[in-house]
């Protein structure tokens, strides 16, 4: 026992020791988007929350490894579907919380309440102003038309956000008919898939096609950059369903040690001061309903969301992957 | 004698652990195949990612050799305008990771870059140009990013030896150019094929490049498998099936090194270079000249120019910080490859059995495993330690304990040692079979043995051989992501992180900052390095 001890305590002095109050955050999302959160969480609560910053895979592996001894007390991540996937690998733990469900609409968190969604994300068409016009373009359905020939840029279907979409087409028509779509796409195309969005946002600019998907975001940055681009945004699907959208989101991990904390801070993220903070150094747009996106974000106009919950899109991403890999989306 | 030699094996046995592990972790995945997923692999993607694969691996692996190898011939034989600039400069593209050299590359010459738009704008029409992002753009860019290794070798071994031979060669009556091809080649040939072999396996393990290129090869169906499919097992089986195929290629590499010795005897002055004249000499220049520009001086100036646009909101105190954590890490990494590296090239001098040439080569297999796949490799392990410990002594620790050796430098700088190793063995590696059996000999009749023999006989011997696997790990350290990021302590971050962190959104303006700093880090070692061959 005394021998355990000692050994203890070497291992203590190895492993460093507990300090103030703080929460362990493993962070898919760029460093620069949540660095600010932390900062303005630590100057209101005095609060350190820690963040470890890597890929949703590895990162979910690295929780998985640990088991009970994980320190991390949050999972963050940049879309719904890997939420639903580490709520499925059993490494988050549901949370009641009345705050939370009153800022967050249903359709933007989990149905068990494993995960919650903390700024959205819309995936829309673009198109180039100068050789296409707003009234030409309606839904994503509608860009597996051969009208399109030759004039399409998508980005790869390696990422997730266009795993995501396809997997809510799915939920919407069936796997018969968005396959059709999606093969419609790919004969549309007019140039190899691009690796980012912004790369296909510019070659639209460029003309070297006339209409693509992106997400909003991304569109923001580059007018920022560039504010004469011959690039416009239309609102997909805004006669059907509603366009397009998918969360930055974050869930508490099964071991957390430090639960209670880890809610309240998911907590204020989706309160009134944070969701700006969250949404806006970004441009992407805030879950709560009651707080305004960025004035540059609202002057693309408001839009209809499509309201099925997002967590179809990790139920059915693999389905999506295995369909895109089908018609030769690559 | 025998037993002596037998001592060694444990060593090489203890050292491939650190690789062995990890793999072993990976492999341990074709016990529980994922029936489904692996299905869909094969009825629909399998085929092509094979057919791209070795498209790049053929592609590349010529690549580098005929830029390389010519190079290497001419600044370490010939004396042409700017030689002596070019001795070193061309040594620069290793500085810069594969990745960034990619996105670089793709921002001049894309649709959307600066050559075609120009283009447009002056005739209308760009749509003649070739695209480069096809089999032979993602070719071209690993091989501007890769044929340092193998000029860096070949020169290495053509300076200092091929000119010697050379000079057997003239007392023959060869001409320089038969000389090179009857004499020179086949004496430097295991460096060319340690370079080449350096530059596939990179080539195979690289996922950032074939992801900016959207190329899929093997690399990407591992991570499509785990990533889009969730499915850890199918890739870990896809890894495997990597392992096994860069086995093979270590196991070719090794047999067209033959089972000749390749020693040398004692020193001759060297050869004076022999100045090109007429056309051949500005043809040398502008060839040295046009390789620099392409692989260096145009991607490095793109990003010069990004970063320059972003200075102001980018450039501040913590950048300093993560160069430092960069700079300090890598140092250390590259002298813990360099110190396990030695002992296995000394283990495996001191007992040649066959046994014993196997765990080397096992233990080198990390270098080709796709960075991701390592990183978790090594972390299961050390975290099923973890929890180990703590089941045992957490009671004694409290419960805010969760880890032990997770997080610490010491896994991390094992888990680059497992990543790169074959960097340094390979520099060390070929030097140790230049030291003759007579020298070892000669020191044992003196009365040196065991690690008196290392110290005395070996280690000045190899000291610039030495220098050499420090420097490559350590610019090699500098460029590391996936294991760097699975396996940093807390804030530990450094500027290939920063360069994630930025990447992983897109931003590949704003990276450019810290991936200048990368490039200005590794400038000193790579430096040094050419000087350092100068005088081997």
């Amino acid at each position: 026992m005394k021998k355990q001890l000692m050994f203890a305590a070497v291992l203590a002095a190895f492993a460093g020791s507990a300090m103030a109050e703080e929460i362990v955050v493993y962070s898919a999302r760029a460093e620069q988007l949540v660095k600010p959160l932390v900062e303005a969480y630590k100057k209101e609560t005095g609060v350190d929350v820690k963040l470890v910053s890597d890929k949703e895979g590895p990162l979910m592996e690295r929780m998985r490894a640990e088991g009970s001894n994980s320190p991390a007390d949050i999972l963050l991540t940049v879309d719904a579907g890997n939420l639903w996937q580490a709520s499925k690998m059993g490494l988050l733990k549901p949370v009641s919380s009345k705050v939370l469900e009153a800022n967050i609409p249903a359709h933007l968190r989990d149905p068990k309440n494993e995960w919650f969604g903390l700024s959205i994300r819309a995936r829309t068409l673009f198109y180039n102003t100068q050789k296409v016009q707003p009234a030409q373009l309606s839904s994503y359905e509608d860009l597996a038309d051969p009208k399109w020939k030759g004039k399409l840029c998508l980005r790869t279907s390696k990422k997730v956000y266009n795993q995501s979409l396809v997997a809510m087409l799915l939920s919407e028509h069936g796997p018969v008919k968005t396959e059709k779509i999606v093969r419609g796409w790919v004969d549309n195309l007019a140039t190899d898939v691009f690796a980012d969005d912004t790369k296909m946002l510019e070659a639209i600019a460029a003309g070297q096609c006339e209409v693509g998907l992106a997400n909003t975001y991304y569109y923001g940055r580059l007018m920022n950059k560039n504010p004469n681009l011959p690039v416009g945004i239309f609102w997909a699907n805004q006669k059907g369903k509603g366009t397009h959208v998918n969360i930055s989101g974050a869930g508490v991990a099964k071991y957390a040690k430090n639960e209670r904390g880890a809610v309240r801070f998911i907590e204020w993220l989706s309160s009134d001061k944070a969701q700006n903070l969250f949404a806006d150094v970004d441009m992407e747009f805030p879950v709560n309903p009651k707080v305004k996106p960025d004035p540059k974000v609202a002057a693309w106009g408001s839009f209809k969301h499509n309201l099925i919950n997002v967590s179809n899109a990790g139920a059915r991403q693999a389905e999506a992957v295995m369909l895109m890999d089908r018609v030769g989306y690559k | 004698m025998l037993s002596s030699a037998r001592r060694w094996r444990p060593v090489a046995a203890l050292v491939s652990l650190v690789t062995v592990i990890p793999l072993s972790v990976i492999l341990a995945a074709l016990a529980v195949p994922d029936g489904a997923v692996w299905a869909h692999l094969q009825n629909h993607l399998l085929p092509e990612l094979l057919r791209n694969t070795f498209w790049l691996v053929l592609g590349v692996g010529s690549g580098v050799l005929l830029v390389g190898m010519p190079l290497a011939w001419l600044t370490a034989l010939y004396e042409f305008p700017g030689r002596r600039f070019f001795n070193w400069a061309l040594m620069l593209p290793l500085a810069m990771p594969a990745y960034v050299m990619a996105f670089s590359q793709l921002g001049l010459f894309d649709f959307t870059g600066p050559l075609q738009s120009w283009l447009r704008a002056a005739t209308g029409d760009s749509s003649w140009v070739p695209s480069l992002r096809s089999t032979g753009g993602v070719a071209l860019v690993m091989t501007l990013a890769f044929y340092p290794y193998v000029y860096l070798l070949a020169r290495n071994a053509f300076a200092s030896m091929g000119r010697r031979a050379l000079e057997v060669g003239q007392s023959f009556g060869l001409s320089r150019v038969k000389g090179f091809w009857h004499v020179a080649l086949p004496m430097a040939r295991p460096w060319i094929i340690g370079g080449v072999t350096l530059a596939l396996m990179e080539t195979l393990a690289d996922f950032g490049t074939v992801a900016i290129f959207n190329y899929d090869t093997f690399t990407s169906a591992i991570y499509k498998a785990w990533f889009s499919l969730f499915s850890l097992p199918a890739a870990k089986q896809l890894a495997s099936l990597l392992v096994l195929m860069v086995f093979v290629l270590v196991w070719l590499e090794q047999r067209a090194r033959g089972r000749r010795a390749y020693t040398q005897t004692g020193r001759a002055a060297p050869l004076p270079r022999l100045r090109l004249t007429g056309w051949q000499r500005w043809a040398a220049t502008l060839w040295a000249g046009l390789v620099l520009l392409l692989a260096f001086v145009l991607p490095f100036g793109q990003l010069l120019w990004w970063a320059w646009q972003l200075a102001a909101e980018e450039f501040n105190a913590d950048l300093l910080g993560y160069a430092l954590r960069s700079v300090a890490l890598s140092l250390m990494a590259a002298v813990a490859v360099a110190v396990v590296a030695l002992a296995l090239a000394y283990a495996q001098r001191r007992d040649p059995h066959p046994a014993t040439r196997l765990l080397a080569k096992l233990a080198t297999l990390g270098y080709a495993v796709p960075g991701t796949v390592l990183a978790v490799g090594v972390f299961v392990p050390v975290a099923w330690l973890d929890n180990l410990l703590l089941g045992w002594f957490g009671g004694a620790l409290g419960p805010d304990v969760t880890a032990i050796f997770k997080g610490t430098l010491l896994v991390m700088l094992l888990a680059y040692v497992a990543r790169f190793l074959a960097v340094g063995h390979s520099a060390i590696d070929s030097a140790m079979g230049r030291i003759t059996r007579s020298q070892e000999e000669a020191a044992r009749n003196l009365g040196y043995a065991g690690w008196g023999l290392l110290r005395h006989v070996h280690l000045p011997l190899l000291k610039g051989s030495l220098f050499t696997a420090v420097l490559m790990v350590f610019v090699d350290v500098m460029k590391e992501m996936p294991i760097t990021l699975m396996t940093r302590p807390f804030d530990w971050d450094t500027l290939a992180v920063r360069v994630f962190s930025f990447t992983t959104e897109g931003q590949w303006e704003h990276a450019a900052l810290p991936a200048v700093a990368i490039v200005l880090a590794g400038l000193v070692p790579v430096i040094l390095l050419s000087r350092q061959k100068d005088h081997a």
